[in-house]
């Protein structure tokens, strides 16, 4: 009887899964054994996974749709850091005439980000559509070629605030610091208040709240529930008159625009916006967190995504410093076993997509 | 017996999970004899085979009873290796050629004619030459006794499947020790005078002294070369008769059998003359039941079957009219024209499908029961939304209280409407198909094979249920089914499909002559 439970938790549950929990429920103890700083950790961790959340919320319209997990999300990702130098370039150009406020910046760079998102997203759906099966491999290199060709257009682009542009030369620069315009944590500091040491991040969880309601509204409406059928079964939405791969360029375009929004959230929490290599394995960190929530490469819930934001994104806010209290020459291991989870992660949720 | 049996099969009995699929078969075939073996889909002709040349499928299920005896000698036949060391030859129904290889290398492949060299005396027989020679030679030898021209060198890509066919029947013959051979529905595929040609080097083969096994429902065929023919009907051999002694009316008679239970409107009902739907030169390319050129008309309130052979182009009907495959032709729906190739278009002049296809194309198996019910309805009919502004959002109360409607009417046994259907059985499955169409309230209702694979008090259960919607709504109902009793106790009419056309249409208590011959694609007695 107890082992039948056991058992069938362990198959709902997954083996994968429980181990990543088992490691972060020991990462915790061990925080406390070392005496580090909880509030602390708390406050980070809270930080972060707002900071992550709409990054890996881009992932469940990509999953829903039935393109599978958006390796390619660092399409919307370079979309994001289009917008926000973009908007950086018109604060710096009216400089004198008007100030643009943080929270105006902040808005308008998501404003900006969107037509570009939008086409970039309708073209890269058009593109997974012709290579149905195998999306994953597609939207991958596709990712990696795109952050490099951008790599090149970084240099070229006509943006010429000197917060941005490099000293001497031409191009803009690898870490552009938003110190300067005040948007830096603009939504983490929004109504943000404090529970003994712990800071509450209120502007951007609330932010991320909305997100995910805004995408759970969709999931709902008519064109999300004829997405989620494509998603499920293409040939079963042929048949019921859905327009599949209608469906499936949505699902893309949706996740590359939350992919824009999400890099905006991510930057004006870290402060500085990261070019060049920045987005390259960005999309990684999001598939592994949904994935270690319990989504699979075929079905995904807002569940899961909350669920593994928090999981992964904790295991990365603890694991350093417990390691480097373990001892100083571990200082890497609290980077070595993100890569380590996150990589795993990915490839069990592969050896799965055939099964079931 | 004047000579010695080659082949006996005795009790011969199989059962797949509990479920008889075979009774008791006997079979004695003597050398050079050609024995036919005819019966409907799902008779058992393929399962019988199947243990004849030891595949995996009947092992894996717990093997056989009875046992084979082949030249007196008790054989234990547990591999298709086995099969063809005793010298059973198989001609598959699907060709098993390697496309990319000539006309030769399949016929030698795995049996290569080998020429030693300098290499292969030091590491032995596994690196020798092909000796190419001698395999076009022998492969010459065979396709010349089939009385085929080709040249043995050319690929197989690219052959018509005629001569795909005899370049597997030229592999068996071949075979130096090859005793008997089985061809499986090897007419199915050619034209008639490819068809021709084959039973010619059928009869030719086995005046060599080999011994043809012959399996068909082409009854002229098999009254033109057969000497002996077996018929089975569910699982049971009903009758092996000299071919001297029977005729195409006899065969057809004990291939279809009286299996008749009536359901419904006792009487022969009046039908109105209002067409529902007519079909003009339907034309649906779906592969493996191409549909060429349907004519025909369903009346309102009718409850129309269409039955015949697997593989006839019988499904095919239903799943061009609906827009799956794509279709030619002219389809009116109450006198106005359908635009073809349009599912949703179908749906919205109001049909409504349940597919053959149950987990393929019938189910959102990852979703919850109530989401498969509403979703035609919802996507094409704009029911259960409700509109906010420029958005449509779902009705989540009215999806909840519509699905438990369903549920309690149509019996669905499930842990509640928020359950997936995967983890629904078959029948219960078949409901939920069966509910997603009727919450489009169409006028007509297409149902495909709606009691494959559901077990006994499932399938009555849908068949009241279909009799009930088209009585008590009128509701005009076409269903699909290979299974012609199922036909026969349900419907005012029955179309029988025959090479992807109507052979006929019959009344259910036309005699089974007359539906066996359709069957086998030939005109109805005149004057029955």
């Amino acid at each position: 009887m107890l082992q039948n439970l056991a058992a069938k938790f362990m198959t709902n549950f997954g083996l994968a899964r429980l181990i990543i929990l088992g490691f972060f429920i020991f990462l915790c103890i061990m925080a406390v054994v070392f005496q580090l700083d909880i509030a602390e950790l708390l406050t980070s961790s809270l930080a972060r996974i707002g900071m992550w959340g709409v990054l890996v919320l881009a992932m469940l319209p990509a999953i829903s749709s039935g393109i599978g997990p958006n390796f390619g999300v660092s399409l919307g990702i370079l979309c994001g850091l289009v917008g926000a130098l973009t908007a950086l370039e018109t604060a710096f150009r009216l400089g004198g005439v008007v100030e643009l406020s943080g929270g105006v910046l902040f808005l308008l760079a998501i404003i900006i980000s969107l037509p570009f998102a939008i086409l970039t997203g309708i073209a890269y759906g058009w593109l997974l559509n012709r290579v149905k099966g195998s999306e994953m491999m597609i939207a991958t290199y596709v990712g990696f070629s795109m952050v490099s060709i951008m790599k090149i257009a970084w240099l070229f682009l006509p943006y010429t605030s000197p917060e941005m542009a490099w000293p001497i030369g031409r191009g803009v620069r690898v870490q552009i610091s938003l110190a300067g315009r005040g948007i830096t944590r603009i939504l983490n500091n929004f109504l943000s208040f404090n529970i003994g040491d712990v800071v509450v991040p209120t502007g951007l969880l609330l932010f991320f709240a909305l997100m995910c309601f805004l995408v759970w509204l969709f999931m709902r409406s008519k064109t999300g529930i004829a997405m989620r059928a494509a998603g499920d079964n293409p040939r079963f939405s042929e048949a019921a008159g859905i327009n599949v791969n209608r469906s499936r360029i949505i699902g893309t375009t949706f996740s590359t625009i939350l992919g824009a929004i999400g890099i905006l959230v991510y930057a004006q929490s870290y402060g500085f916006i990261q070019l060049y290599e920045g987005p390259m394995f960005m999309p990684f960190v999001a598939v592994a967190a949904v994935l270690i929530g319990g989504a699979s490469v075929k079905k995904a819930s807002i569940t899961h995504v909350v669920v593994g934001t928090a999981l992964f994104l904790g295991i990365q806010v603890v694991a350093i410093p417990v390691a480097n209290a373990f001892t100083t020459d571990w200082a890497s291991m609290g980077e070595i076993s993100r890569k380590i989870i996150q990589n795993g992660v990915i490839l069990y949720a592969l050896t799965q997509a055939g099964g079931d | 017996m004047a000579e010695a049996s080659l082949l006996q099969m005795q009790g011969i009995g199989k059962s797949y999970y509990g479920t008889p699929v075979l009774q008791d078969i006997n079979l004695n075939i003597k050398p050079g004899e050609i024995h036919a073996i005819v019966g409907e889909n799902g008779a058992g002709k393929s399962t019988l085979m199947n243990i004849l040349f030891g595949m995996e499928v009947i092992h894996s299920t717990g093997g056989f009873d009875g046992e084979i005896i082949i030249n007196g000698k008790k054989e234990k036949i547990d591999s298709p290796q086995r099969a063809m060391e005793i010298g059973i030859g198989m001609v598959h129904q699907e060709f098993m050629l390697l496309p990319n290889y000539s006309i030769t290398e399949n016929i030698k492949l795995n049996r290569e004619v080998l020429k030693p060299n300098f290499l292969s005396r030091v590491f032995g027989q596994k690196i020798e030459h092909l000796n190419m020679g001698q395999m076009n030679t022998d492969s010459r030898k065979a396709l010349d006794k089939l009385g085929i021209g080709i040249e043995e060198y050319v690929t197989v890509a690219g052959l018509p499947v005629g001569y795909m066919q005899f370049t597997e029947i030229a592999r068996e013959i071949d075979k130096t020790n090859v005793k008997m051979i089985v061809f499986d529905e090897p007419t199915a595929v050619l034209a008639e005078s490819e068809a021709e040609k084959l039973l010619e080097s059928m009869k030719a083969i086995a005046e060599e002294g080999i011994a043809i096994l012959f399996i068909t429902h082409r009854l002229d065929e098999v009254i033109s070369i057969s000497d002996n023919i077996t018929v089975l009907r569910d699982g049971k051999r009903v009758g092996t008769k000299k071919r001297e002694e029977t005729d195409v009316y006899e065969l057809a008679e004990l291939m279809v059998g009286r299996k008749i239970e009536k359901m419904v409107h006792g009487e022969q009902r009046e039908l109105k003359n209002e067409i529902a739907l007519k079909t003009e030169n339907l034309v649906v390319h779906m592969p493996g039941e191409k549909v060429n050129g349907v004519n025909l008309e369903v009346r309102k309130g009718e409850f129309l079957g269409i039955g015949g052979l697997a593989g006839q182009g019988k499904v095919g009907i239903a799943n061009g009219v609906m827009g799956l495959y794509p279709s030619r032709g002219q389809v009116w729906i109450n006198g106005s024209p359908l635009s073809l190739n349009d599912p949703g278009e179908s749906m919205r002049q109001g049909m409504a499908y349940v597919s053959e296809d149950r987990r393929g194309v019938g189910l959102l198996l990852d979703s919850s029961i109530e989401l498969n019910i509403v979703i035609n309805a919802l996507h094409n009919q704009k029911k259960f939304l409700k509109k906010y502004g420029f958005f449509k959002f779902q009705d989540t109360k009215g999806i909840r209280d519509h699905a438990l409607k369903m549920i309690k009417e149509l019996d669905i046994r499930c842990t509640g409407p928020g359950q997936l259907v995967k983890r629904l059985s078959g029948g219960n499955q078949q409901k939920v198909c069966i509910a997603r169409a009727l919450t489009m309230e169409p006028e007509i209702l297409f149902v495909s094979e709606p009691t494959r694979g559901i077990d006994v008090g499932a399938k009555r259960l849908v068949l009241e249920t279909l009799v009930k919607l088209n009585e008590e709504l009128g509701m005009t109902i076409v269903m699909t089914s290979s299974e012609l009793g199922e036909l026969r106790s349900v419907c005012d009419r029955i179309a029988i499909v025959s090479e992807g056309n109507i052979s006929g249409v019959l009344p259910p208590d036309g005699s089974d002559v007359d539906f066996g011959l359709l069957m086998a694609g030939q005109q109805e007695r005149r004057g029955a």
